[in-house]
């Protein structure tokens, strides 16, 4: 269950973003998990729920996207989709391949809701509008 | 010893570097920015931190991972009297990652070698930020070789960069031969593997090492596969001398890094 320590680091980059782009809370945050990546989204998305409790993305939904594996044959030059118990070439059967994707864990991107304070450097004197008022 | 380096990020979860930003794209008070950095970008950072001690101090460093009761703390103990006894004259230090107790680190003092006990409580996998707390305690200019027995678990410790040369994976025989398939992400990781209790092979009668091998190649893995003994001594002459190899290559100055796949960075270049 190592989910919960990669939602943790991943929220703290959410926080580090919502407060570089004056954000008043994080809206979306879309990852990026291939099957070699050695992370469960199923395991990703409960983790979630409960790192951002209290953060600044609280209310934040995670999407994952997925991706398939793709190997590059050292002895054909062939590219092909494989599997994560059989990363062999799909065309030669050869097993010396480089995984050129099936690896990822990124965060693509996020979509934020802006505090009006960042919108004029004089908002600050009205109202926010939205959630949080932590930047005040 | 980050007194003199300067280093300031020391513990577990830290903060993040090395992202790459476009430029927000605000839409009225909506707005979204493409990130594209990995999940691990602390911890990748934190390990770079880590192999730059060791590049400084000389020291190698290699990560045994397995599942729990795969013999990980008795190979340390015979591993280190195999070394005492070669003319090389090696001087080691450990790591040990477990939930709770020092029973290993004890185990490993009583043999007469420096070791740090690290207690995870309930964490899975160990750290770069948890193995850069434990560096603190050792003298590594005094360490040729720095074992990190990593938790027992063939699913987390996989995925962290703790800064390490290389990653030893043992597979004892009574586990099974199909090891490799059930857990490809971790045998992926493998610089090397290690058949362990090997001696107990021939009792089994159903463990094929060959088979073991052929799991290992289909996930494109071309790590050297040794069987190993702690009750057959003769059976570490190649473990101890793969060890002393990469410790003659690191010190020509070759850059090692283990096979950690993080966040997209793929170290992976099959034979």
């Amino acid at each position: 269950m190592h989910e919960l320590a990669l939602c943790q680091e991943l929220i703290c980059q959410l926080e580090a973003l919502a407060n570089q782009h004056r954000a008043e809370r994080v809206d979306l945050a879309v990852v990026l998990v291939g099957p070699l990546s050695g992370a469960e989204p199923s395991l990703l998305q409960s983790a979630f729920i409960i790192a951002r409790s209290g953060t600044v993305a609280g209310t934040a939904r995670l999407e994952i996207e997925t991706a398939a594996i793709r190997v590059l044959c050292k002895s054909c030059g062939s590219r092909s989709e494989a599997t994560p118990t059989n990363l062999t070439c799909r065309d030669c059967g050869g097993w010396k391949v480089v995984v050129e994707e099936g690896h990822e864990m990124i965060l693509k991107t996020v979509e934020f809701t802006r505090a009006t304070a960042a919108m004029a450097p004089d908002a600050r004197l009205s109202e926010p509008i939205g959630l949080g008022d932590q930047d005040v | 010893m980050c007194d003199t380096c300067g280093c300031a990020v020391t513990t577990g979860h830290g903060r993040i570097n090395g992202q790459k930003r476009n430029g927000a794209q605000s839409e009225g008070e909506r707005a979204s920015v493409e990130v594209l950095s990995s999940l691990l970008a602390a911890n990748d950072h934190q390990a770079a931190h880590n192999r730059e001690h060791f590049r400084r101090h000389d020291t190698l460093t290699v990560n045994l991972m397995s599942s729990p009761g795969s013999g990980k703390t008795s190979l340390l103990e015979v591993t280190i009297d195999a070394l005492a006894s070669q003319s090389s004259q090696l001087r080691v230090a450990v790591i040990e990652g477990d939930l709770e107790t020092e029973n290993d680190a004890a185990r490993i003092r009583a043999k007469g070698v420096p070791a740090v006990q690290i207690t995870t409580g309930n964490a899975c996998h160990l750290d770069a930020g948890m193995v850069h707390d434990a560096l603190h305690v050792l003298d590594l200019d005094a360490i040729d070789i720095l074992f990190i027995e990593n938790v027992g678990n063939l699913v987390c410790p996989a995925s962290f960069d703790l800064g390490h040369h290389a990653n030893i994976i043992l597979l004892s025989a009574t586990e099974g031969d199909d090891k490799p398939a059930k857990y490809p992400v971790m045998f992926r990781a493998a610089d090397l593997v290690l058949i362990s209790k090997a001696d107990l092979i021939p009792i089994l009668g159903d463990f094929d090492p060959k088979m073991a091998e052929s799991h290992l190649r289909r996930l494109a893995n071309a790590a050297p596969v040794l069987q190993v003994s702690t009750r057959q001594p003769e059976t570490l002459v190649p473990w101890i001398a793969w060890l002393e190899e990469m410790r003659q290559t690191q010190r020509e100055g070759t850059d090692l890094r283990s096979r950690v796949l993080t966040g997209g960075t793929a170290f992976h270049q099959a034979g």
